[in-house]
């Protein structure tokens, strides 16, 4: 599904990614972990177009098709979705007005016949149902005052309503609570299947507790330096990420 | 210095081609006028009143003295496209500054009189009489060729809104229009006005106009005014709202279009109680110069005022914003809010606000605000991060910006009629 070879990427001159190489299947989990500045979000950002990252080097291929060269909308629309850190605010545009653009423009590229208002709303109700997110705040400005579990619950609401091919969690357990992170976990997890794949990029091993990867890859200055089955989650959280770097130091 | 002479030259010039003796009506008001523009003469670039709106070096390059005075007919037939469908039953139509008898439309409504301004002054001088510091509201004053007065008498609630248009045959002359407007509302009367200017072909055109309105105890005031001619106008809109003991207005400036408009609204607050809103809104483009200066001056105490400005300016457009408050020191408990936000969508355009509160009371709440920024590219991203293209995202989120003004606005059709506007300027086809 996915085919990251040799990304090189940089913001600015600042050189962050060094070389990623990464495969992703379908129905895969994979997670991302590692220090602060490895450059996990870096990676997340460039799967999902941001242009403030180029890419110097290397290719990424998604469903046979060359991902590099696709704006961020149609990155969308082929079936990449990236659940932000810090989702934004955007004060005048409503939740649901937003998602019925977002999905119609969707369905528009991929020649699906645009939902009507009535369509739109059952479909609206039974994904809300999914992430256990209040109705009355999908009609607010967007994330506008939402506390943060709210703002996560919105994304993981927004991908089940978008149903993408390859899910981006980017640290979506910042900032939450053990409740909070347990109904988006499960969102997740409910919205998994066997055509679909996710990658989870986190800092800390706790929310790979409720969504269980397939497999495990620890970045480092910008580089894949140990890849393994959810048990290196385990032995990272026990030693800590200075075990790494003390191991990179010596080789 | 040489420019400054020139500009000195172009007033006394100016002053020296009027010759008063052709108006009938209000001689005395119209000379009092003069005498007030004698002495103010054009604001030159040093004015700081409009040091960022040179309306002076304007007008003396696109005219000749003589023609500023008055303007050529314009052909009513060829503007009747530009007649507003919806507002036709109630609508006041100018043509080239002249009251056109066949274009407009008055529905009687019991206690509600709309007349020329002619006839009104006929009867009573006082309605035509000047009191002002405005340079081109002096001109307007000595030379305003045609107007409209509207009374609304005690207990009196206008059903249907007032149009008042004011149509430019641009086509084949230059023109110049001097235009009044009189309202009167009585106690506990209400009203709503719609303003709107609209011009045909890219002759320079200079108007003034001058709205001269009181709204008496209890009675509520809703002006909009709709600002979008293409072409070559040359604007300047003295606007002065004078509110009794617990009266409302609500004002909505919208302006999308114009060479160079000025709009100067001024509401006084002489009564306690009283409540005013003013939106306004200007999105421009090419090289459209949009200045608002407001006043509200708090006279008397426990009233509320709260302004909101919003403007999204493109290509070489200016914006200007100056937003005045003053409270007296008799005017106690008065609350006075304001507040400009602007967007820069291009290098090469650029917005002066400038707030300036002026509060001699001591036990009142004020506040204002500005910001200007771009477009914020996290939400751009974000949006399209989630299938949306970038040219919908952005008219998304410029909508949005916007879309606080509009709501704001009451009457169902004038809100839909703005929206539809500012829908087609943004592109908001999605």
């Amino acid at each position: 599904m996915l085919k990251i070879k040799n990304i090189h990427a940089r913001v600015e001159e600042k050189a962050i990614l060094n070389g990623i190489n990464l495969e992703v299947k379908p129905g895969e989990v994979h997670a991302i972990m590692g220090p602060n500045g490895s450059g996990k979000s870096t990676l997340a950002s460039v799967l999902a177009g941001r242009e403030d990252f180029e890419v110097t080097e290397g290719s990424i291929d998604f469903l046979g098709k060359n991902l590099l060269e696709m704006d961020p909308e149609d990155r969308a629309r082929e079936g990449i979705f990236l659940a932000f850190q810090y989702p934004v605010e955007i004060p005048g545009v409503s939740t649901v007005n937003f998602m019925k653009t977002a999905l119609n423009k969707i369905r528009e590229y991929r020649g699906q016949d645009t939902l009507d208002a009535v369509s739109f709303l059952t479909l609206m109700k039974e994904k809300i149902k999914l992430v256990e997110i209040d109705q009355s705040l999908l009609n607010r400005s967007l994330n506008e005052g939402f506390s943060g579990g709210e703002k996560k619950r919105n994304e993981i609401f927004q991908m089940a309503m978008l149903e993408p091919k390859l899910a981006i969690l980017d640290e979506t357990d910042s900032g939450l609570d053990i409740d909070a992170l347990r109904i988006v976990a499960n969102g997740v997890n409910k919205l998994r299947s066997k055509d679909n794949a996710t990658i989870v990029v986190t800092h800390y091993q706790r929310l790979l507790d409720y969504i269980v990867p397939d497999y495990v890859h620890v970045l480092y200055k910008g580089k894949i330096v140990k890849s393994g089955s959810k048990e290196l989650a385990l032995e990272l959280e026990e030693k800590g990420y200075d075990w790494i770097k003390s191991e990179m130091e010596v080789a | 210095m040489s420019e400054v002479i020139e500009k000195q030259d172009f007033s006394k010039v100016l002053v020296d081609s009027i010759d008063l003796s052709t108006f009938k009506e209000a001689k005395g008001q119209r000379e009092s006028a003069l005498s007030t523009f004698e002495n103010l003469g054009l604001p030159g670039n040093k004015s700081e009143e409009y040091k960022f709106t040179p309306i002076t070096r304007a007008i003396s390059k696109a005219f000749q003295s003589q023609e500023l005075i008055q303007s050529a007919k314009g052909d009513e037939a060829a503007l009747k496209e530009l007649l507003l469908d919806d507002y036709k039953e109630n609508a006041i139509v100018f043509v080239n500054g002249i009251y056109s008898k066949t274009l407009s439309k008055v529905s009687a409504e019991s206690g509600v009189t709309v007349m020329p301004l002619k006839e009104a002054v006929a009867e009573n001088q006082e309605l035509a009489s000047f009191e002002g510091s405005d340079p081109f509201e002096a001109l307007n004053g000595a030379l305003w060729a045609d107007g409209i007065f509207v009374h609304v008498a005690k207990n009196t609630v206008a059903q249907m809104p007032l149009l008042i248009q004011h149509l430019h045959d641009a086509t084949a002359a230059k023109s110049a229009v001097h235009s009044k407007v009189v309202v009167k509302l009585d106690q506990n009367a209400s009203l709503s006005v719609v303003e709107k200017t609209d011009l045909k072909g890219d002759q320079p055109v200079f108007q003034t106009i001058s709205e001269n309105i009181t709204v008496d105890e209890n009675a509520t005031f809703n002006y909009y005014k709709i600002q979008n001619d293409p072409g070559q106008l040359i604007q300047v809109a003295n606007t002065t709202i004078t509110q009794k003991k617990s009266s409302r207005t609500n004002t909505y400036t919208i302006t999308l279009d114009g060479k160079l408009i000025r709009n100067n609204l001024n509401i006084n607050i002489e009564g306690e109680g009283c409540e005013s809103h003013f939106y306004g809104l200007y999105l421009t483009q090419g090289d459209t110069l949009v200045d608002n200066h407001t006043t509200v001056d708090h006279k008397q105490p426990n009233s509320f005022s709260n302004e909101l400005y919003k403007g999204l300016m493109d290509g070489k457009s200016k914006g200007v914003f100056n937003g005045k408050i003053f409270v007296r020191p008799h005017a106690q408990k008065t609350n006075a809010f304001q507040s400009n936000r602007n967007i820069l969508l291009s290098d090469t355009a650029t917005v002066n606000t400038k707030p300036q509160l002026e509060i001699w009371a001591d036990d009142v709440k004020c506040s204002h605000g500005c910001t200007t920024g771009q477009l914020d590219d996290e939400a751009l991203f974000y949006l399209q991060s989630r299938g949306i293209p970038k040219a919908t995202a952005k008219a998304m989120l410029l909508y949005a910006f916007v879309g606080e003004v509009i709501e704001a606005i009451e009457d169902e059709g004038i809100r839909n009629l703005v929206d539809g506007l500012v829908s087609e300027r943004l592109h908001k086809g999605y």
